[in-house]
């Protein structure tokens, strides 16, 4: 209809026309259309990819039962390797759990303080802060852990070598609780103000108000960030890499130290020969890490979805 | 760890590529065993004194690093400081490659411990029981020791990856030897030992951590550092690790270090080689703390 009127215009364009308008108009729309799918191609790209370079191992010498049930990681003896990543999802399951520990409390905190009771400039300040928080790189952390914490770790708890869970999981708290605190500072800002101003007319204290009232209504949101921080301490590689310790082990107690699924890949990848059987066990661990964060990252985002639609 | 590694070698890397003379008009890659990364960087930076044609680029990352190069065809002399693996022959040969070794010189394994430790000598067994898989010695207390520092008393275990050659070699050497003799079960590595990414990372941490127990290449010793006299059985007069020990083979742990070379070595490679092997090349060898493969007499 538009069109028609416009072409009876006569002396607007026609925008049928071919021209050079047209064509940059047809080529944005392409190269917008690729780059809006361009993270789902990259994911399922990916995806291939690594299931590729792991599908010999799994065809040929993975054991499900040795694979998940063996602590014993020994790709290269010559005689029998064994490949078992029990000791290290443990590794990386105890560094994880302890930097939750770490990091709940912490974002919580400053989440509440945040969007209940900072107001104006100290608020822009404040999450302005934590986004910086949030862009240390993860090699700066590790090398926090590895000349800071470490010395501080020996001496404080008297124990031999300060590389371990609790260094580890301190670390990992730090660089998961600034992604928690903004995901939670959402939640708790997306809580409408009449269930504050009802539960205030009702004489809640202020701590009332937000225990009894905001927290229980922002829950998933909340939980949401939660699962978000573990994707970033499951995925998490080079502060992990430095700070653990890097030994293979069950800990018995956060003074062991430990090593992670994501440290053994980034440490042994690059010095296998390409197609081994070792360096597809290291691609299968991969395949292994992708599936647990994409569960629990769409896990978080359903989460929190639910709570926008509700 | 890792990221220091990094730095360093590409720093090591820098220097070496500075040194060279921008006549050189024919390129080396060399790559492999941080224990010969050292030696392979002094060969590196003296030999366009000898030849100005060549030039070499020097690169570690560990044995397994210059052998997965070797197969995949991107160097021109891997380092190793253990022999290729019958599988790795393989994979090489299907690769197109096929690998031809050099012997270039010897190396004392050393183990180390906090200078403040007072234990001298420990056997291979001694070592099976603190190193090995299910060995009972877990505790400093288990040899009779009290180290001073240590209050924890806990044996701190210090390895290196499991692609290293030193690594491979110490468990060929002695925890095979040790489960041979039955006294741990199976020739590996206990569990929770730190892995540690290279030789000077091993170090390192020893020097730091008096409950620590670890190995390297003798050349990387320091003064901070107590080196362990070691005695092949039981009750045989212990053997401290030097170039001469090493050298005479009366050392227990003395390993080859093997230089590869993809064929035949021809041309520049060859040169370069040769040069090696010559009395100038094993002199340099020696003066970083390894042990030549024929009697040198050095100034």
């Amino acid at each position: 209809m538009i069109r028609s009127s416009r072409q009876s215009a006569g002396n607007l364009p026609d925008i049928n026309q071919r021209n050079a308008a047209w064509y940059i108009d047809k080529l944005v729309q392409y190269l917008v259309f690729l780059s809006g799918i361009s993270a789902i191609v990259l994911i399922v790209g990916i995806f291939i990819f690594v299931t590729i370079e792991g599908l010999g191992f799994l065809f040929e010498d993975f054991s499900f039962r040795e694979f998940f049930l063996s602590p014993w990681w020994e790709p290269t003896d010559d005689d029998e390797p064994t490949y078992g990543i029990l000791a290290l999802m443990a590794g990386t399951a105890s560094v994880t759990g302890l930097a939750m520990l770490v990091a709940i409390p912490f974002s919580l905190g400053s989440a509440i303080y945040i969007a209940e009771f900072a107001t104006g400039r100290k608020r822009e300040y404040l999450k302005i802060l934590i986004e910086l928080l949030a862009a240390i790189p993860s090699v700066v952390w590790g090398f926090i852990g590895l000349t800071i914490m470490n010395p501080l770790i020996i001496d404080i708890f008297d124990v031999p070598v300060g590389l371990n869970i609790l260094n580890a999981g301190i670390i990992l708290g730090l660089m998961a609780a600034p992604i928690m605190t903004s995901i939670s500072e959402d939640a708790l800002k997306a809580v409408p103000d009449r269930y504050r101003e009802a539960a205030e007319a009702l004489g809640g204290t202020r701590w009332q108000v937000i225990y009894k009232t905001i927290l229980p209504a922002a829950k998933n949101g909340l939980l949401g960030g939660v699962l978000l921080g573990v994707g970033r301490g499951f995925g998490e590689t080079m502060a992990v890499l430095m700070a653990t310790g890097h030994a293979i082990n069950i800990p018995g107690s956060v003074f062991d130290s430990v090593r992670a699924l994501t440290a053994t890949i980034a440490a042994e990848l690059g010095e296998t020969a390409v197609g081994s059987p070792h360096y597809q066990a290291l691609f299968t661990i991969g395949i292994f890490l992708f599936s647990i964060t994409f569960i629990i990252n769409l896990t978080a985002d359903l989460i929190v979805r639910g709570i926008r639609k509700s | 760890m890792k990221p220091g590694r990094i730095v360093l070698l590409s720093m090591a890397t820098a220097i070496t590529l500075s040194s060279q003379n921008l006549a050189a008009n024919t390129l080396i890659q060399n790559k492999g065993s941080d224990t010969l990364v050292n030696v392979a960087q002094a060969w590196a930076e003296t030999y366009p004194s000898v030849n100005p044609e060549v030039a070499v680029a020097v690169s570690g990352g560990g044995s397994g690093t210059g052998i997965a190069a070797m197969i995949n065809g991107t160097v021109d002399i891997a380092n190793a400081s253990r022999q290729m693996k019958k599988k790795e022959l393989k994979k090489a040969k299907e690769s197109g490659q096929d690998p031809v070794e050099h012997v270039v010189g010897f190396d004392a394994l050393a183990v180390f411990i906090h200078k403040d430790n007072p234990a001298k000598e420990l056997s291979f067994n001694q070592l099976g029981k603190i190193f090995g898989r299910g060995g009972d010695f877990t505790k400093w207390s288990d040899l009779g020791l009290s180290v001073p520092g240590c209050g924890s008393d806990k044996i701190v275990v210090v390895s290196r990856q499991n692609n290293s050659g030193t690594y491979a070699y110490f468990k060929k050497a002695v925890l095979k030897s040790a489960a041979k003799a039955g006294i741990i079960v199976k020739g590996s590595f206990r569990q929770g030992t730190l892995d540690m990414h290279g030789s000077k990372d091993v170090v390192d941490l020893v020097e730091k951590t008096p409950c620590a127990i670890g190995y390297s290449g003798l050349a990387y010793a320091t003064d901070h550092l107590k080196l362990v006299c070691i005695s092949k059985n039981d009750g045989d007069s212990c053997i401290s690790p030097s170039v001469t020990t090493a050298s005479d083979r009366s050392y227990p742990i003395a390993r080859p270090l093997f230089m590869y070379t993809n064929g035949k070595p021809v041309g520049a490679i060859k040169g370069y080689l040769d040069w090696i092997h010559s009395v100038a090349g094993q002199c340099i060898l020696k003066n970083k703390g390894y042990a030549p493969v024929h009697d040198v007499t050095c100034p």
